[in-house]
């Protein structure tokens, strides 16, 4: 075996080395030095970041074609990195509370070893490696979501969250052992390319794919596989929710994309376009009109995340401008969305309160809070000159490029549904600053590095879309 | 870039929003200070763009847009940042900088947060300036929707009556709007040229292109008429406008009818029928019976109202659906009429507005039935008063008299029992609306005092005098030197009317 093929594995390797870094130190260090813990894995990640954000991809796939690091991979896992790093600030105070505070070691290695998993999902080329991939990543975030140990909802959403990720594995590996009889004995993306075209309009085919879409629908929460979605992430500890909402299904959104249009490229008109309209509307619509109801922040924003999973999906109608714009589409997502989630996490830490009713006249105890909301919702309700207008004006102007009359039906009932969503972000905003009253929620200081964390989440709302270098990152890492 | 007049439209704004960051909640003093320089400064940019803006033309620079320029900003889509004015472009610069220097006055104590509240409102006034210098569709619809946004803080933090409700159904129903119109501009954009040529979102490319075919013009014009004109209160699409209006703080709901409801005619103007000709001259029949309506039912609904506000926002809703209507007849006259009246309306509804929200901060009711007299009790206002009413009533000598002439010379241009049917509707808008007037000015200026509490308010202070007489100095400087104006936009119509004119 070519050991020198290791060497393409750059990103990866980077990230496992910075998990046994973090790994040995947390269990030979002694107390005293325990402290260290937390910036040194912040700093060293936002090392990695910056190396892997500037790092040249590798055209060559390694290992047979089972794994390639190109441009467009290495943006999106540059991409994830932003956004993990964003994580680790914001729940830099979480992580010494008391209940935490002795697992933290444990806490970022199962975060590391999560998005591990994920980089070897953007990445595989060949099924087994995606399941490899898939299975260490959502494997750890069910021990993540039960962090919470002394917390019953933390167990509940643990056990909720690891049975759906079962079984939706169980679905997707169901659908691949269907493929694999159509695509002449080979889990290649390439050869099922070649080969798949013979089982056109064979019905085993198309519960193949629909298993497959079924699978990928349940780590992406696509309605109708959307259920465990609120609860899960209204049981996890915050920072988990956040890590979820955004990482996650950024992965996973774009392993989607690779498998579906590379692996069943050729079927997409005759196969699975029509099931991917479904799809994105249902998951569109119905995240907005159960958002709509919600009080409890963290389900609001679960429900949040739904419809915006909707959005992202649009760019597989669209091709290579497609996928660019889907990984512009979930930058912008990460730094709105982890906006909202840090100050969502910042108040229920000080306070303990996480309903929307108790953010009644924030703007007057926490002016600065509620102005970083603003922004949040605003920019993910797509408003300019935030960053989320562009994601979601750019993602549309993509879509549309086929000039199908089809495709612009669905784009109208997407921006009829920007209109749905505009409704409920409001509510938030209204809450902060419209509705009568006292406030319900005390002054308090916010912690260094989550101020740190969320002003870096400002400016990317505020400049992201403004200045086009993310876009023309990921158009160039994309189409070259 | 910078050495672009344009460009500073748009920055100084950003600049004061800037300062007023700055200067925090409680110093009123520099909070005052950042936005009397700031838009004494866009005023002054505005008059000096006029007066450049006609030496340049009468030296003979006879191109479509002035002071164009263009930067890229995302090369995957060839999006620009383009700007470039006609001479409609630049007398909606000067409204839109007249407005915003009368609003800084008329919202001089306001409360609570004042630094919160100018700063949106120069976001409000950020879009409304980068709408009108654009000609690149993209930065355009993002000015629009930067300027439609600030209106739900602004009504709903600040305003009075049923404000929660009101500000939430503003912003959904222009967001609403806004949603066709984007789904429009991406038609547009991706048929911009012909096959196999370099898409652009430049307006003046777009039409020296004319590669949009019929079929897709038709299609294309309905959706972007449809998003502009519920920003231009056309019926059925106007219930967010009294509501909206009624509820707002004075100085936005003087922005929101004096410039905001504009940008709904220009961009009708600008977009829907510059673009797609054909389909404008095929289907202007629907949006002409659905803008009569307005113009009808809008002046009909004023007279019933008891609401100073309401009156004033269904006149808006008359006045704009007008606007709409005179663009619609497609020839250069009635053109002309409907940017006249724009401005006046503009300059009218302003000055309505900053009038109704003096007396309601010394009377503090808006109900015609509880108020009377006030010409005995606050003069000034009183008179100001009766001059904005003349005003929109069509008084010879004043603004509303020039534009809507105009526009009934332009709209019998056409011959046919259909355009004549509505033009004759339309024209009767004017006796309804010195019905609504006279009603209103007979009972709240002149009638008997109604409340002895009332007679001992006090007049219009030095502000509040500034900011009405900068509006009456401009809406008698329309009345009386109406050619002024129309020398400075008259070279504007000629590529649309061409383009309309080809398309037959």
């Amino acid at each position: 075996m070519d050991y020198s093929q290791f060497g393409a594995m750059l990103p990866e390797l980077i990230i496992l080395g910075l998990f046994l870094i973090v790994f040995l130190f947390d269990t030979f260090s002694g107390d005293g030095a325990k402290r260290f813990l937390t910036p040194l894995t912040t700093v060293l990640f936002l090392l990695a970041t910056i190396a892997i954000w500037i790092i040249p991809g590798c055209d060559e796939s390694v290992f047979g074609g089972m794994y390639i690091d190109d441009n467009a991979c290495k943006a999106m896992k540059a991409i994830l990195n932003v956004g993990v790093f964003l994580v680790f600030l914001q729940s830099a105070k979480w992580v010494e509370s008391d209940e935490i505070a002795i697992r933290k070691g444990e806490f970022y290695e199962l975060i590391l070893v999560t998005l591990f998993g994920m980089y070897l999902m953007i990445s595989a080329r060949h099924f087994l490696l995606f399941i490899i991939g898939l299975e260490s990543a959502s494997l750890p975030l069910a021990a993540l979501v039960a962090f919470n140990k002394k917390h019953y909802e933390s167990h509940e959403a643990a056990i909720k969250y690891i049975l759906t990720a079962v079984f939706s594995s169980a679905i997707l590996l169901m659908g691949l052992s269907f493929v694999y009889a159509f695509s002449g004995g080979s889990l290649y993306f390439d050869d099922i390319r070649a080969n798949v075209v013979n089982g056109q309009g064979s019905g085993l085919l198309i519960v193949a794919l629909a298993f497959v879409l079924a699978g990928m629908g349940f780590k992406l929460s696509l309605v109708p596989f959307h259920l465990w979605t609120a609860d899960v992430y209204q049981g996890a500890p915050t920072a988990i929710t956040s890590y979820l909402s955004v990482i996650s299904k950024g992965a996973a959104a774009y392993a989607f994309f690779i498998i579906f249009v590379q692996a069943f490229g050729p079927l997409f008109a005759d196969m699975w376009e029509w099931m991917m309209y479904a799809v994105i509307i249902a998951t569109i619509t119905v995240g907005n009109l159960f958002a709509i109801r919600q009080r409890n922040m963290k389900r609001f924003m679960a429900f949040s995340s739904i419809s915006q999973a909707g959005y992202v999906m649009l760019g597989v109608m669209a091709g290579g401008i497609g996928l660019a714009s889907m990984m512009f589409y979930v930058f912008i997502y990460i730094v709105s969305n982890l906006c909202a989630f840090a100050v969502i996490q910042t108040i229920e830490m000080n306070t303990g309160k996480v309903s929307m009713d108790d953010y009644q006249g924030l703007h007057k105890t926490n002016p600065k809070l509620s102005f970083a909301m603003t922004l949040a919702m605003f920019s993910l309700a797509g408003i300019p000159p935030f960053a989320g207008f562009f994601s979601k004006i750019l993602m549309f102007t993509a879509v549309t490029s086929t000039g199908s009359m089809a495709l612009y039906m669905l784009v109208l009932i997407a921006l009829i549904n920007t209109i749905i969503s505009l409704y409920y972000y409001l509510l938030v905003v209204k809450a902060m600053w419209i509705t009568p009253g006292d406030a319900k929620i005390e002054a308090f200081k916010t912690n260094k590095c989550e101020k740190v964390g969320l002003c870096l989440c400002v400016l990317g709302i505020v400049f992201a879309g403004l200045v086009p270098y993310i876009y023309d990152y990921c158009v160039a890492a994309v189409l070259g | 870039m910078f050495g672009n007049i344009l460009i500073w439209f748009v920055i100084v704004p950003i600049l004061m929003m800037a300062g007023l960051a700055c200067c925090g909640n409680s110093n009123m003093k520099a909070i005052r200070g950042v936005m009397v320089a700031g838009s004494t400064v866009l005023l002054a940019m505005a008059i000096w763009l006029v007066v450049d803006f006609l030496a340049q033309r009468a030296g003979g620079n006879t191109a479509e847009m002035l002071y164009t320029g263009s930067w890229l900003w995302y090369a995957p889509l060839n999006i620009h940042l383009a700007v470039g004015v006609d001479g409609i472009s630049v007398m909606m610069l000067l409204l839109s900088a007249i407005i915003v220097f009368a609003g800084t006055f008329a919202s001089w104590k306001i409360d609570p947060l004042p630094m919160n509240f100018f700063l949106w409102f120069c976001l409000l006034s950020t879009g409304v300036f980068g709408f009108f210098i654009s000609i690149d569709m993209f930065t355009m619809f993002m000015f629009y929707e930067v300027a439609l946004i600030p209106m739900y803080l602004l009504i709903g933090v600040w305003g009075t009556g049923r404000k929660e409700y009101s500000a939430m159904k503003l912003t959904l129903m222009l967001m609403g709007g806004s949603a066709f119109l984007m789904l429009g501009l991406l038609g547009i954009f991706w048929h911009s040229a012909p096959e196999g040529g370099q898409l652009t979102w430049n307006i003046l490319e777009i039409s020296h292109n004319a590669s949009i075919d019929p079929s897709w013009q038709r299609m294309l014009f309905c959706f972007t008429f449809v998003g502009f004109g519920v920003l231009g209160a056309m019926f059925p699409f106007h219930t967010w406008s009294p509501d909206g209006h009624a509820c707002a703080p004075t100085a936005v709901s003087m922005l929101h009818a004096g410039v905001l409801m504009k940008l709904g005619g220009y961009g009708c103007f600008r977009i829907a029928i510059f673009l797609c000709p054909q389909g404008a001259n095929e289907l202007a029949w629907i949006f002409i019976i659905l803008t009569g309506i307005s113009v009808v039912y809008g002046a009909f609904s004023a007279c019933v109202q008891t609401d100073l506000k309401y009156i004033n926002a269904y006149s808006s809703v008359s006045h704009c659906g007008m606007v709409l209507f005179a663009i619609l007849m497609l020839n250069t006259t009635a053109m002309t009429g409907g940017i006249l009246q724009m401005l006046s309306h503009g300059l009218m509804t302003a000055l309505f507005f900053a009038l109704i929200g003096m007396i309601y901060g010394r009377t503090h009711t808006r109900d015609i039935r509880e108020m009377g007299g006030l010409m005995k009790i606050m003069p000034y206002l009183g008179v100001c008063y009766m001059i904005a009413g003349f005003a929109s009533l069509g008084l010879p000598g004043m603004s509303g008299f020039v534009a809507e002439m105009t526009i009934f010379f332009g709209a019998f241009e056409h011959s046919d029992l259909f355009h004549r049917c509505f033009v004759i509707a339309a024209t009767c808008s004017i006796v309804i609306t010195a019905v609504y007037i006279l009603r209103v000015v007979g009972k709240l200026i002149l009638g008997p005092v109604h409340d002895e509490h009332h007679l001992s308010l006090t007049d219009a202070t030095w502000w509040e005098r500034l900011s009405t007489v900068t509006l009456i100095a401009c809406l008698a400087g329309i009345g009386f030197f109406p050619n002024w104006i129309n020398e400075i936009i008259r070279n504007s119509f000629a590529p649309i009317i061409s383009a309309i004119q080809t398309a037959i």
